[in-house]
């Protein structure tokens, strides 16, 4: 019941939940991205990094250091923190932090498959998954032919199989059918993720509601955005849109007949949460949304951590730390190739 | 057996309840009935209540120490407050205990007997109740009290003031409880009191008349 959720959810998740706010205690604040903007080099950053949460995972690194390897370390530190939540959780929780990462997964296929289409080899491909979306029999990925062979050598057996009953066709994997492909299936995954909030009741369900929804509406504009002047058709347009959210069902109707961008401004527009987002562009200009989308998306991520006794606290800690984790991409990308003019571009600061 | 239902019609009716209703069955259940589900629901939904508290504020604390372990020493109060709760119930019921007296069997439906027994009930219960959501405020506050405190320390004495608020409730209910419990006054003592009255009377007029002998034996040698 709405309102008692503090009686009853210590019982189970008070542990894990005070466990996770200790994390994001732990998380970069402005003052230290201020100290990471003023590094000179991969090594300053690496100093830097050591004062903070990330230190025990990038003291062994030899220097010189390279991007990928601060990036997959801070990773690792995300993955450690998951793992302990995980292996300590009890029914709903543990399905509840499962769903998280199967957003990850999908990336994956997507990734190995794409890389197999463009001949590269399958070992590297994996290397470069993220290791949170991974599973047994990944590897076998590089085999299949088309989508139907995709599904029945490898994804019946993963939690991603009730997500392709939509996409079982014997077309050849190319480009874009993969990203169609991709889309499907993060859809599926968006209204099953949603459904199983709902049926959990309560905060959880308000909060979580309330990120799926933005989740959702952010894909469907940067679908939008992303198939302008593709072959992509009206109605596959609309049917990669996930059916709940604001803009269900009627800003849908208006975005498939979208040709460009300021027509896309303009159906946002009569949205009040997002006028905000778009108010910050100039005409004509769309590097900035993504930055805009992010910033709004860490701001509703925090206000979650406002209430106790729910589980959004969970989904909110990993979602920031793989913001933090693109912060440091970036910084590092910039300092590493001397262009620190531009790290204010992409940096969003949480606290 | 005519004439003992005859004598409790009279006596219902006297109550002001038909024999044959609820209202009939209500009444004659013993009042020491009432006293010990009084006196059990007064510790046993006490102790239910502090241990609910205590529950929901550990765990908060244990998972938050592990990134602050500053936290630790302070935040035992808020445990402390919810052990107070049990304390509450453990003396209201030791105080209730003894005011269980026994009464001769024909007293025992008495309406005097009936008031003591309800009495003893209901300071129970609101003993019991009060510090039962005593305890699950206090545990909350706790458990905010532990994470809040972990993120920022100077929220530590702020919260305890919330809680130390929390905590008057529970004091409240005992109270109450002990100003009802002093209504638990049974039929006995003042029929005891009667007959000892009688009883001291008898001795005077005894003693009265050996003296009017002794006067009239020493008057007659």
């Amino acid at each position: 019941m709405y309102g008692f959720e503090a009686l009853t959810f210590n019982i189970h998740g008070g542990y894990l939940e005070a466990i996770v706010r200790g994390h994001r205690a732990g998380l970069l604040t402005t003052a230290d991205y201020n100290n990471l903007c003023q590094c000179e080099n991969l090594d300053d950053i690496k100093m830097h990094l050591s004062a903070t949460k990330y230190g025990p995972y990038l003291q062994n690194e030899p220097s010189p250091l390279h991007t990928t390897t601060i990036v997959e370390k801070c990773t690792l530190k995300l993955v450690d923190d998951y793992k302990h939540m995980l292996c300590q959780a009890t029914e709903p929780m543990s399905t509840f932090l499962e769903y998280i990462r199967y957003g990850h997964m999908i990336d994956n296929v997507v990734l190995i498959v794409t890389g197999t289409l463009h001949e590269r080899d399958v070992q590297e491909l994996i290397e470069k998954c993220h290791p949170l979306g991974m599973f047994d029999s990944i590897a076998t990925l590089a085999v299949a032919q088309n989508m139907r062979e995709l599904y029945r050598l490898v994804l019946v057996d993963t939690p991603l199989a009730p997500y392709f009953s939509e996409c079982l066709t014997s077309e050849d994997l190319d480009d874009m059918n993969i990203e169609i492909m991709r889309n499907t299936l993060y859809k599926a995954y968006l209204e099953d993720f949603y459904k199983f909030c709902q049926k959990l009741g309560g905060a959880t369900a308000e909060i979580m509601s309330d990120l799926l929804a933005f989740e959702a509406d952010r894909r469907a504009v940067n679908i939008t955005i992303n198939s302008i002047g593709t072959e992509l058709t009206r109605e596959d347009r609309k049917k990669l849109y996930s059916n709940f959210g604001l803009l269900y069902p009627y800003g849908h109707e208006e975005l498939a007949i979208c040709e460009d961008i300021d027509q896309v401004r303009g159906v946002m527009e009569k949205y009040p949460p997002y006028q905000a987002i778009f108010s910050k562009m100039s005409y004509g200009e769309s590097q900035m949304l993504d930055k805009a989308f992010y910033e709004e998306e860490v701001r509703r991520l925090c206000l979650a951590f406002e209430q106790q006794f729910h589980y959004g606290v969970f989904f909110a800690y990993m979602r920031l730390r793989e913001q933090e984790i693109r912060n440091l991409m970036w910084i590092s990308e910039c300092v590493a190739q001397n262009q620190k003019s531009r790290i204010h571009d992409s940096v969003v600061y949480m606290f | 057996m005519i004439t003992t239902i005859a004598v409790r019609d009279r006596r219902m009716s006297g109550m002001g309840v038909d024999a044959s209703s609820w209202g009939a069955a209500l009444v004659r259940i013993s009042p020491y009935t009432f006293s010990a589900i009084g006196i059990a629901i007064s510790i046993g939904v006490s102790v239910l209540g502090a241990a609910w508290g205590i529950y929901i504020t550990g765990s908060s604390l244990i998972g938050a120490a592990i990134e602050a372990p500053r936290i630790t020493s302070k935040n035992l109060i808020s445990v402390i407050f919810c052990e107070a709760v049990a304390i509450y119930g453990v003396i209201v019921a030791i105080i209730l205990q003894t005011k269980l007296e026994s009464v001769p069997t024909s007293k025992m439906y008495d309406a005097e007997s009936l008031r003591a027994g309800y009495a003893i009930f209901a300071s129970g219960i609101i003993v019991g109740f009060a510090n039962l959501v005593c305890g699950l405020c206090v545990g909350i506050i706790g458990s905010s009290c532990a994470l809040s405190d972990a993120q920022n320390s100077t929220l530590f004495v702020k919260i305890l003031v919330i809680e130390i608020f929390g905590s008057a409730l529970g004091l409240f209910g005992v109270i109450v409880g002990i100003i009802m419990s002093a209504q638990a006054t049974w039929p006995t003592k003042l029929i005891s009191g009667i007959f000892i009255v009688i009883w001291i009377l008898s001795l005077v007029s005894r003693r009265k008349n050996l003296c009017e002998d002794s006067e009239s034996f020493f008057w007659d040698s």
